[in-house]
């Protein structure tokens, strides 16, 4: 089973007896060519920019002109620096908040559209369109629904908190974020709870039947434990988008009103503008870390379960 | 080699995966239709049916609205009802929007970097990932493999920055710049896709191949990448909704603003023509079409492609 077992017949130039194929045999310059362009442009789009990023978080650069190297400075403001914190606290409070809605209505969607319903695959199929709108402009249509809309019915039927927008409630706007980014990403964590209901063999149901398990302990005590490996999945995908929530917010509510909902991606791409540059940084460095700490937390806590 | 000890247990999951691409409904509907008439014959959940349509009104009621408000005279729109239906129905909305955010060339200029990212990611990804299973054993290709791997942790804002200065310097602060930098960062999980595939495909058919003279060049076009056709349309489809659909990379990286893909171009209504709703929503409405049509054609396949893609991911 080694690609060159064969090889003779097309590539005689190669001296290599092919008998002891394991470790000694040459690899065919083509698999480099095939190989490289993706190492390559892989490293300049990403690793360098991430080396020159990071590097400058311990200069006093803003983006342009002279720097000089100012050790923990930057880190050292991020770390007290209001804004930042709360921009930190907004983010992972408002992911936290998302990944629980998202799942839990994936899931009981999930559920609905593999029982034995009509119209299953139109269904399936509307479900899964707001996955294929941009961020931004689903935003754009929400925030006139909030805006105009939502304060007009709570209006009408007397609802206090919702006669004002709440997009305009500093207290409130990250509910609509919530509201919105969980509308987009509900379809793909449906669909991934889908193919794990189907991975589920009747006969389990079968049995639970036997035994006279009611439909409500078939949910908890089969369907959940089987489709526990999805719901990681779901949440560590989850987390990893919304903690870069950027999309959305701008369009809702630019990150007000005041700062209330500025995210992190928010707070670091302001600092190209505003002449922050090696300190946004600093805290691009300090957000990559924390994510990095908690995908490998998340494979930590998972790693038994995810094996289904 | 290692590329061989982990064919077994991988190819198992890839294969149905990889049957099911042809027929990709029967996948998602047989399991429970074959379910059914082992205890009562068809009988359905009416309740549950009814509560489901009910729940798609959360989904339909913003695309709703988007059409209404397209299709409303300036002044009908003004009122902010968004739910009344437009009497006249009037295109003058989209006449405006089409000249406004000068739609043509955003809508080409989206199309050009949909298609470039898609391109060059299964490209550039499906031979990488041929390089990297054919020669696991080999240290640098092992490696390879994590290093493009590890890009999974790194989030887009952490290096844009960096990035926004690069390409403003080497002259890529344009469309062809949002190509290069989409397709590497949906590399990570491409190759992913692309190598467990790759394991499944058995060797045996490369090595006919080989006797009957096909150069690696021609194994590779001629055999792998055919057969990697499902997965190639997992990625794409990926690729595709990426690209079509995003924001923040294109709004930063692109700094002529007459260069700007169709999302980007959005925001002019909300900073200069506020109250002009219907033109607004047409234009939204303009963006949004080409990708939930793609969607309504080829549906089956991205439901395919989602549970594909992330549960063997």
């Amino acid at each position: 089973m080694t690609t060159t077992a064969s090889k003779p017949a097309s590539a005689p130039e190669t001296t290599a007896p092919d008998r002891p194929q394991q470790k000694r045999q040459k690899v065919e310059p083509l698999y480099y060519l095939f190989l490289f362009p993706a190492v390559v442009l892989f490293s300049l789009a990403i690793t360098v920019p991430a080396i020159v990023g990071i590097f400058f978080s311990f200069t006093d650069s803003i983006g342009i002109g002279e720097w000089q190297f100012s050790g923990f400075t930057n880190y050292i403001a991020a770390f007290s620096d209001p804004a930042i914190l709360s921009s930190f606290l907004f983010t992972f409070g408002f992911s936290l908040a998302t990944v629980i809605v998202v799942n839990v209505l994936a899931f009981l969607l999930a559920v609905g559209l593999t029982a034995r319903i009509r119209f299953k695959t139109g269904l399936r199929a509307i479900f899964v369109i707001p996955m294929v709108v941009s961020g931004i402009i689903i935003a754009y249509v929400f925030q006139f629904l909030f805006q105009n809309s939502l304060p007009a019915v709570g209006g009408a039927l007397g609802i206090g908190p919702l006669e004002t927008s709440l997009l305009a409630n500093p207290d409130l706007a990250w509910v609509a974020i919530v509201i919105v980014t969980a509308w987009q990403a509900i379809p793909g964590a449906l669909l991934i709870y889908i193919a794990g209901l189907l991975s589920i063999p009747s006969e389990v149901y079968e049995a639970g039947d036997i035994d006279g398990a009611s439909k409500r302990q078939q949910l908890f005590r089969i369907t959940l434990p089987l489709v526990s490996g999805y719901v990681v999945i779901n949440v560590i995908l989850g987390f990893k988008n919304f903690l870069n929530a950027y999309d959305i917010i701008v369009g809702l509510t630019e990150g007000g009103p005041g700062t209330s909902t500025r995210s992190i991606a928010m707070t670091i791409i302001s600092g190209f503008n505003s002449g922050d540059y090696s300190y946004q940084m600093a805290t691009a460095t300090l957000f990559f870390i924390v994510v990095v700490i908690i995908a490998i937390l998340q494979l930590l806590a998972t790693r038994g379960r995810s094996s289904f | 080699m290692s590329s061989t000890n982990t064919a077994p247990s991988l190819s198992t999951a890839t294969v149905t995966g990889g049957k099911s691409g042809k027929a990709p409904g029967d996948h998602l509907d047989k399991p429970t239709r074959r379910k059914k008439p082992r205890d009562k014959p068809e009988r359905v959940n009416w309740g549950t049916t009814i509560v489901l349509f009910l729940c798609t009104v959360t989904v339909l009621l913003p695309l709703y609205v988007t059409i209404m408000m397209a299709f409303k005279t300036s002044s009908q729109s003004v009122d902010g009802n968004a739910f009344s239906v437009p009497t006249p129905i009037s295109v003058q909305g989209f006449i405006d929007a089409w000249q406004l955010t000068d739609a043509p060339v955003g809508f080409a200029i989206s199309v050009f970097v949909t298609a470039g990212t898609v391109i060059i990611t299964i490209l550039v990804a499906s031979a990488a990932s041929f390089a990297i299973i054919r020669n696991w054993h080999k240290r640098l290709f092992k490696w390879s493999f994590f290093y493009l791997l590890g890009a999974m942790f790194i989030p887009f804002p952490v290096v844009a920055l960096p990035q926004i200065q690069l390409t403003g310097r080497l002259g890529l602060d344009n469309p062809i710049g949002v190509v290069l930098l989409a397709s590497m960062f949906q590399l990570s999980f491409s190759v992913l896709l692309f190598t467990a595939f790759l394991r499944s495909i058995p060797m045996e058919l490369e090595e006919s191949a080989r006797i009957d003279g096909a150069s690696t060049w021609q194994v590779f076009w001629r055999l792998v990448f055919p057969l990697l056709a499902p997965m190639s349309a997992t990625v794409g489809i990926f690729a595709f909704l990426y690209a079509w659909n995003d924001f923040m990379m294109p709004s930063l990286i692109i700094s002529d603003p007459a260069l700007q893909t169709l999302p980007v171009r959005q925001n002019l209504f909300q900073t200069q023509f506020s109250s002009n709703y219907n033109v607004a929503f047409a234009s939204y409405l303009m963006a949004m079409a080409p990708a939930i049509i793609a969607y309504l054609f080829a549906q089956r396949w991205v439901m395919e492609g989602v549970t594909q893609g992330a549960v063997k991911g």
